[in-house]
């Protein structure tokens, strides 16, 4: 049994799986029936000034035939009473003292209001702070969540604010609706926070009734855009992870956030450098119940490999994650079709053939058999056929051997740059 | 069973007809039947489950990836889940219950649940840790699917086991009985490894009664369980059943789990009495040796016949054909003592009687023969009732009483689970009952072990 527990800026956590602010976390009674569950910390729903939601907030999209591939909401911050959940949280950590509860904050950007609910949330006793800097809607029309989170120094001031007078760690949860994240990622840093979340909701429509023409979902005939998140956002989710791991002006700890539903794609960013994970659609769509797969997955993963602690894989694919400029332009993979193990649909030949090097040849084999064959010399290793063939095994990409020494654009650059100036064609 | 991809009988290989049917799902179809299962909350398939095994969750593990914790949660609930997977009749159970059946169709749990048991036999994994010794001692008597389950429950909690099994490998009826192409003994073998890697001892080719006595084990261990299951198929009380070329249906499927496949059949006409499973696997068995026509004798209908609809469909594949309402009379054999016909006679079905069927009557005048070369009798299978009666047990025709709730006989140290307490006209045993069964005596057991233990510290 491998060593689960995290340490995340100082914050403890039996194990690196925590439901994201959010729904699931919207009370005491909740957050109690996740920890039995056996998720390792909670970051309650986000406490502020009292709110309004609306009636029809989600919605999500299917793809295929898959229900929850992406997940719009138009849900504010919490919509109970600051005391409330605030007892709610004592009782909870009264219960479960080993597990975390970290307290979600938004606020107007002023230094006493800020102030006032950190003292008033840190007096009931949690293990840290997460500022909401990112939700999309609503807040941010009020100059919260993401409005404060787009502006770098919106989100160093508040930060500092906030250190000012935390006794616990501040975490930052940033908003993925910014061009480049590390800007307001270092803002943050710059600010004093000790860990880094991400990624709030991406603004999203989830889709238009074609035959009402109202909004997906609609409130009374009118529709806002939401916040996207599920299965879909994790591409994005992880890139922002790898970029702000990988910047060598971003110290602080990240916890990864974002269409993460199971124990590979916890792996997958805790590789690129989070700590741990927070998650919120899986969890609304199946129940508190697949962390028992997520503990048992990652656990028999570590175990295999031989690996004591999951912190021990924290950042292992982040020196791996790299700008373009940096990768090798003589390294060379080309597609193998496996013609015994191809079932003829010819949808790599249709899409090489129409879309991507014309390489993939329709032959006829000894016995007059279809076949298909990729013409290497032509083909420029850009992994389509292998993308849409619906069959395991039947192509490869094989690397071939490297006739030419390692060269990457930059060192491409840097080398006709000196050639460039020692014939001195270039005048400058 | 529509998605069996059943292959032709081949009469040049015979052997090769007794490899497993059913390939198993690629990778692949695990993955999109996985994803395709809802993974519905207090799911309609576990309450199906006899062994109540949490089928969506050992499903989401196949989907995210993570084998051996599905594994485990099959094997879990189901000390016999890899066997299960394959010889449950899973449309009456599990997929039975599936809500897809409301919709599209329902989610293939059995083959689902022998992928992730496949892939945990294939990487040799032992999955359950013997528990910390707590100085109890239990024997038990037979080592098929009820002995194994209540030893693998039992070593995890820390018992000290020894199963005692007359065949020289443990698994009954699974290892030697559920013909080969069903479920060859090699998934039966390491089920019983995974009971032995919990620390259970296993004396195989020890027959209790013969070998050891029912005293010497009544003496020293502090519980018994008896799971020897039933025996041989009983006689069919008419002329001609000593000839050669009358069998056994179980000992007939056993030879060829055994021995090498011959093909001392091809060829033949052979016709099997009985409509259960055993008479089906006696029946396909035939086929697969190369008999040229293999009918099934049935002195009621369909209706009445006790073989799952999976095991029916099956043999009307390999192409066995049914004669229903129609008894043996006599077996008739040439000089030299071979079977070389059989005279059979109609039957008609009256009022129900005292067990709830209608009782099959002759009708005069209209025997007939058929020209056979082997009559397997599966009429069922008769009871060890010599060794229940040692055992002083109390017993109704040799299915042995027990309280319902704790498996307990009338002897309070000795437990009874498994085909030994199956009573009369209740359909089919199943596999998957004696397993429950198994588990549910090793819980009673604890919890008197235990109980006795905190009533006098
Ligand atoms: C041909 C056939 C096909 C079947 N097909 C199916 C199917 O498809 N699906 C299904 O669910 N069920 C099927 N069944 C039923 C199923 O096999 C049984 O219900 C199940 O095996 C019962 O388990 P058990 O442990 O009680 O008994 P058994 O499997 O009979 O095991 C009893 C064990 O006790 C041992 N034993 C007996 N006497 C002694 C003694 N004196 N000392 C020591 N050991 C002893 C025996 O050698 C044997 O190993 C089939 C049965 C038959 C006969
Ligand atoms: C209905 C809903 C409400 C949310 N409310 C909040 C919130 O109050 N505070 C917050 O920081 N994030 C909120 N989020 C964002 C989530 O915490 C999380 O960052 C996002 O859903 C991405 O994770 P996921 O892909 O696992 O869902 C909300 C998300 C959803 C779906
Ligand atoms: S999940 Fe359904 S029942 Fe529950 S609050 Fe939402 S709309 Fe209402």
């Amino acid at each position: 049994m491998a060593d689960l527990r995290i340490n995340l800026a100082g914050i403890q956590s039996p194990n690196p799986f925590w439901l994201a602010s959010a729904p699931p976390t919207n009370s005491g009674y909740q957050v109690q029936r996740a920890f039995k569950a056996g998720w390792g910390g909670a970051v309650w729903k986000t406490l502020g000034e009292p709110i309004l939601n609306v009636s029809s907030r989600f919605a999500a999209v299917s793809f295929n035939g898959q229900r929850v591939a992406g997940f719009n909401n138009i849900e504010l911050i919490t919509d109970r009473p600051l005391e409330v959940n605030l007892k709610e949280i004592a009782e909870t950590k009264k219960k479960f003292p080993n597990h975390t509860i970290i307290a979600s904050l938004m606020v107007e950007p002023k230094q006493e209001k800020w102030h006032e609910i950190v003292k008033k949330v840190e007096a009931i006793g949690v293990d840290g702070l997460e500022l909401n800097f990112g939700c999309p809607h609503g807040m941010a029309e009020r100059g919260m969540g993401s409005a404060s989170g787009q502006v770098p120094e919106l989100v160093e001031k508040q930060t500092y604010w906030v250190k000012e007078v935390a006794q616990t760690p501040v975490i930052v949860k940033l908003t993925p609706n910014i061009t480049d994240i590390t800007v307001t990622a270092e803002a943050a840093t710059r600010g004093g926070a000790d860990a880094i979340s991400m990624i709030n909701t991406i603004n999203s429509l989830a889709g238009v009734d074609i035959d009402t023409w109202n909004t997906i979902p609609h409130v009374a005939g009118k529709g806002a855009h939401g916040g996207y998140c599920g299965p879909a956002v994790k591409p994005i989710a992880l890139n922002m992870v790898g970029e702000c791991a990988r910047n060598p002006h971003i110290n602080v700890p990240i916890s990864g956030i974002g269409g993460i539903s199971n124990w590979r794609d916890t792996v997958e960013f805790l590789l690129m450098g989070a700590t741990g994970v927070q998650v919120c659609t899986a969890a609304m769509h199946h129940g508190f119940r697949i962390v028992e797969d997520m503990i048992e997955g990652l656990n028999n993963y570590l175990d295999d490999k031989g690996i004591a602690s999951v912190m021990d894989i924290v950042g292992k694919s982040v020196p791996k994650y790299s700008d373009w400029g940096n990768l090798d332009l003589n390294y060379k993979i080309v597609a193998r079709i496996n013609n015994d193990v191809c079932i003829n649909c010819n949808k790599c030949h249709i899409a090489c053939e129409d879309t991507s090097h014309q390489c993939i040849d329709r032959l006829k084999g000894a016995n007059g058999e279809s076949i298909l064959r990729v013409r290497e010399e032509d083909c420029v290793g850009c992994n389509l056929c292998s993308i849409v063939c619906p069959v395991d095994g039947a192509i490869d990409m094989v690397e071939l051997p490297n006739e030419l020494p390692p060269m990457t654009w930059n060192e491409r650059q840097a080398a006709l740059g000196a050639i460039a100036s020692n014939v001195d064609v270039i005048k400058r | 069973m529509s998605t069996v991809k059943q292959s032709r009988i081949s009469y040049d290989h015979i052997a090769a007809n007794f490899q497993e049917v059913h390939p198993g799902l690629s990778n692949r179809e695990a993955a999109e039947e996985a994803n395709r299962c809802l993974y519905c909350y207090d799911a309609p398939c576990i309450t199906a489950c006899p062994t109540g095994i949490d089928i969506p969750t050992f499903i989401k593990k196949i989907a995210s990836g993570n084998l051996k914790g599905s594994a485990t949660t099959i094997m879990s609930a189901n000390p016999i889940g890899a066997s299960c997977s394959r010889v449950c009749p899973t449309e009456e159970l599990c997929e039975g219950a599936c809500v897809l059946n409301h919709s599209t169709k329902p989610i293939m749990i059995g083959n689902l649940q022998r992928y992730a048991t496949d892939w945990a036999m294939k990487n040799n994994q032992a999955l359950f840790k013997a528990g910390k010794k707590n100085g109890t001692r239990v024997a038990i008597i037979g080592g098929g699917p009820a002995g194994l389950s209540a030893a693998r429950e039992l070593g995890i909690l820390g018992y000290d086991v020894t199963i005692f099994e007359a065949a020289e490998h443990a698994g009954g009826l699974n290892t030697y009985g559920i013909v080969s192409f069903r479920l060859p003994k090699e998934v039966s073998y390491w089920e019983v490894e995974q009971v032995e890697s919990v620390d259970v001892k296993i004396k195989t080719n020890t027959k209790v009664g013969i070998d050891i006595s029912v005293q010497e084990i009544l003496e020293n261990y502090d519980v018994v369980i008896l799971a020897i299951g039933m025996s041989s198929v009983p006689n069919l009380g008419i002329e001609g059943e000593h000839l050669q070329g009358v069998y056994d249906a179980i000992e007939f499927v056993r030879q060829t789990k055994t021995n090498p496949i011959t093909d001392e059949f091809l060829g033949k006409k052979v016709v099997v009495i009985g409509a259960g499973n055993t008479a089906i696997d006696g029946a396909t068995c035939s086929v697969r040796l190369g008999a040229e026509n293999v009918k099934i004798l049935y002195r009621r209908t369909l209706e009445e016949m006790t073989a799952y609809d999976f095991e029916y469909e099956f043999a009307k594949q390999d192409g066995v054909e049914f004669r229903w309402l129609t008894a043996p009379v006599r077996i008739i054999g040439d000089e030299l003592g071979n079977v070389k016909a059989i005279e059979c006679i109609k039957m008609e079905l009256t009022e129900a009687g005292e067990d709830g069927r209608r009782k099959p009557v002759s009708v005069k005048g209209s025997e007939f023969q058929l020209e056979v070369d082997a009559v397997i009798k599966a009429i069922g299978q008769s009871r060890y009732v010599d060794l229940i009666e040692e055992m002083n047990l109390e017993h109704d025709g040799g299915v042995v009483t027990i309280n319902e709730n704790t498996y307990q006989t009338s002897n309070k140290k000795v437990f009874a689970c498994g085909d030994v307490i199956f009573g009369k006209g209740q359909g089919e045993a199943m596999v998957v009952s004696a397993a429950q069964q198994g588990k549910k005596t090793a819980h009673a057991i604890h919890q008197m072990i235990t109980k006795t233990v905190s009533e006098t510290a």
